[in-house]
């Protein structure tokens, strides 16, 4: 089945340099495990071409049942060289959360 | 030793709301009061205003809101921790005690913490050993040292705990880590030892959840934000914080706002780099050991927190001029919105290269169609309107300053229905780089100077 991420995670997204940062947090705990199966770096990267020019790092907390996103060379130069509306990544957290994932399972 | 203290975000940046800590003060029991004024970027905007004049290069909103809250904090205990003293926090403690004397306050001391502003030591300490090479480029220092603007060393929570130790009643800082103003009064009151690793990720943590103000307590929620009561008056949000490490987010009764396990995982995650390895100068947090969980409404409370020793290195933010830029805006009505302000970007382009001028880079986005989601936009069809963004960056000042006299006559000499050409030309504005770099510990010194009115 096809889910949109957004009703299974929230997140938030912010700065460090031209570098954004997306932490994905499932919205119940059992869906922890299909952020980790599905929400791979390279599916990040996949949805994130053209947006993000360098590469994806992946971090997981399990505890927080959360994912974090290092999306590198994001941001258009980053801080007062950025040229962007979003010079600082505040809205990549709705571009990760409007992606469409392809599952196996049923949530 | 008191059983637990509350500490209290006033500010999460400098900008941010100002009645937040007058309410912080005044609308609940609070112990300490801490702000973060300082972003990268802010350090190099105060360094400038210091070149202009000796007395200033700090945040001055500090001077009117000490003034309204100094009356309330002396009569009841309640510490400043704030690192609004930029690059000129001496100035910021005169400003402060003038204000006390106004108000006839006698016996007002306070606590500055300087020593981080090595602008002037650049080249001394790379004499010494010190690289100052790019951390993230590793290009060296040399590069950019001729258009350096600012740099300064992030001190932690240790200097402000000397100055606490002191007596101080508020404690001004330059540039010191947002997490070591929350963590400095926790290790000040519960005589933590500065090699108790796991308090002190604790008291990061505690601190890193408080430095964006609103963020932690129910501001840009996205789990849920339509859930969060009364935004117009949302509470700042307070750490009670326990001498086992253990804290709990709240805020004060009768705020608005929301404190729930969303609201504080949503900051957590905020700005986050590798998660087990969440340097500052006190210690490295283990994000991943954060144990938390909402005990009542608006309580969370949080645990199990590991820390690791600290490394042998400051981090130091310096900022360095990197040519202009300009940004101007035009608003295109139906029909046919988007082929218009696509048209006029085109037309735009082509003057400015009959012109000769070229640029970094120029960027186009359509507001309402294309700036949030780039490539991955979902078309809409033929929209009410759209604002066009066009901005330009080069090194060469005339050629940005002539791309702001090339945007307002696309009014007359471009795509019909256009508007929202107010304000004037977009006037060309400095780029203040960022030059994150490492120095060792033992190159730099924090000074810790209390004086009493």
């Amino acid at each position: 089945m096809r889910i949109q991420l957004i009703r299974y995670a929230h997140a938030r997204s912010g700065d460090k340099g031209d570098t954004a940062n997306v932490g994905v947090i499932a919205r119940k705990p059992e869906y922890y495990p299909l952020l980790v199966k599905y929400l791979t770096a390279e599916r990040v990267a996949e949805h994130f071409a053209g947006i993000c020019m360098g590469r994806v790092e992946r971090f997981e907390l399990p505890n927080l049942c959360a994912l974090n996103f290092l999306l590198h060379e994001s941001l258009g130069g980053g801080g007062t060289k950025s040229l962007k509306n979003d010079a600082q990544g505040k809205t990549l957290s709705s571009v990760m959360l409007r992606m469409e994932l392809d599952l196996d399972d049923t949530p | 030793m008191r059983p637990s203290i509350r500490i209290a975000s006033g500010q999460g940046f400098w900008g941010d709301l100002l009645n937040a800590p007058v309410d912080q003060v005044r609308k609940g029991p609070i112990d300490y009061l801490v702000m973060d004024y300082l972003a990268e970027v802010t350090m190099s905007i105060l360094q400038k205003q210091k070149l202009k004049d000796p007395a200033l290069g700090y945040a001055r909103d500090l001077v009117p809101l000490i003034a309204e809250i100094l009356p309330d904090i002396v009569s009841r205990g309640i510490r400043v921790i704030t690192n609004g003293g930029g690059v000129n926090p001496v100035a910021c403690r005169d400003a402060l005690f003038d204000v006390a004397r106004q108000k006839g306050i006698h016996g007002l001391k306070i606590g500055v913490v300087r020593g981080d502003d090595i602008l002037l030591n650049v080249d001394e300490l790379m004499a010494s050993g010190a690289t100052l090479a790019n951390m993230e480029t590793e290009a060296p220092l040399s590069s950019i040292r001729n258009r350096l603007i600012s740099a300064n060393v992030y001190f932690g929570a240790a200097p402000i705990v000397e100055a606490l130790q002191q007596g101080a009643h508020i404690v001004i800082t330059g540039r010191t880590t947002d997490t070591g103003l929350t963590l400095a009064p926790m290790i000040h009151e519960f005589g933590w030892s500065m090699n108790d690793w796991d308090r002190l990720a604790s008291g990061t943590i505690a601190g890193h959840i408080l430095e964006c103000g609103a963020q932690a307590s129910g501001g840009n929620f996205l789990a849920d934000w339509k859930s969060v009561p009364d935004l117009a008056h949302v509470g700042f949000p307070i750490a009670e914080a326990f001498p086992d490490g253990t804290f709990v987010i709240t805020k004060h009764h009768g705020t608005g706002g929301l404190v729930s396990e969303a609201t504080v995982k949503e900051q957590l995650l905020y700005e986050l780099g590798d998660p087990t390895s969440y340097i500052t100068p006190d210690c490295v947090a283990d994000f991943t050991t954060i144990r938390l969980e909402g005990t009542s409404p608006d309580h969370v409370r949080v645990w199990g927190i590991k820390g690791s020793p600290a490394t042998e290195f400051y981090k130091v933010s310096m900022a360095y001029h990197d040519g202009y830029t300009a940004v101007g805006t035009l608003t295109y009505a139906w029909p046919d919105a988007v082929t218009k302000a696509r048209a006029a970007d085109r037309i735009l382009r082509i003057r400015l290269a009959d012109l000769g001028l070229s640029y970094e880079e120029i960027r186009t986005e359509l507001l309402g169609l294309d700036s949030c989601f780039g490539p991955r936009s979902v078309e809409i069809a033929d929209p009410n309107e759209v604002v066009l963004r066009i901005g330009v960056r080069g090194q060469n000042r005339d050629a940005v300053e002539r791309f702001g006299r090339e945007i307002a006559p696309l009014v007359l000499t471009g795509p019909p229905s256009v508007t929202g050409f107010a304000g004037g030309r977009p006037k060309p504005s400095e780029v203040v780089a960022y030059w994150p770099a490492l120095i060792r510990k033992s190159l730099v010194s924090p000074i810790v100077e209390t004086a009493t009115l």
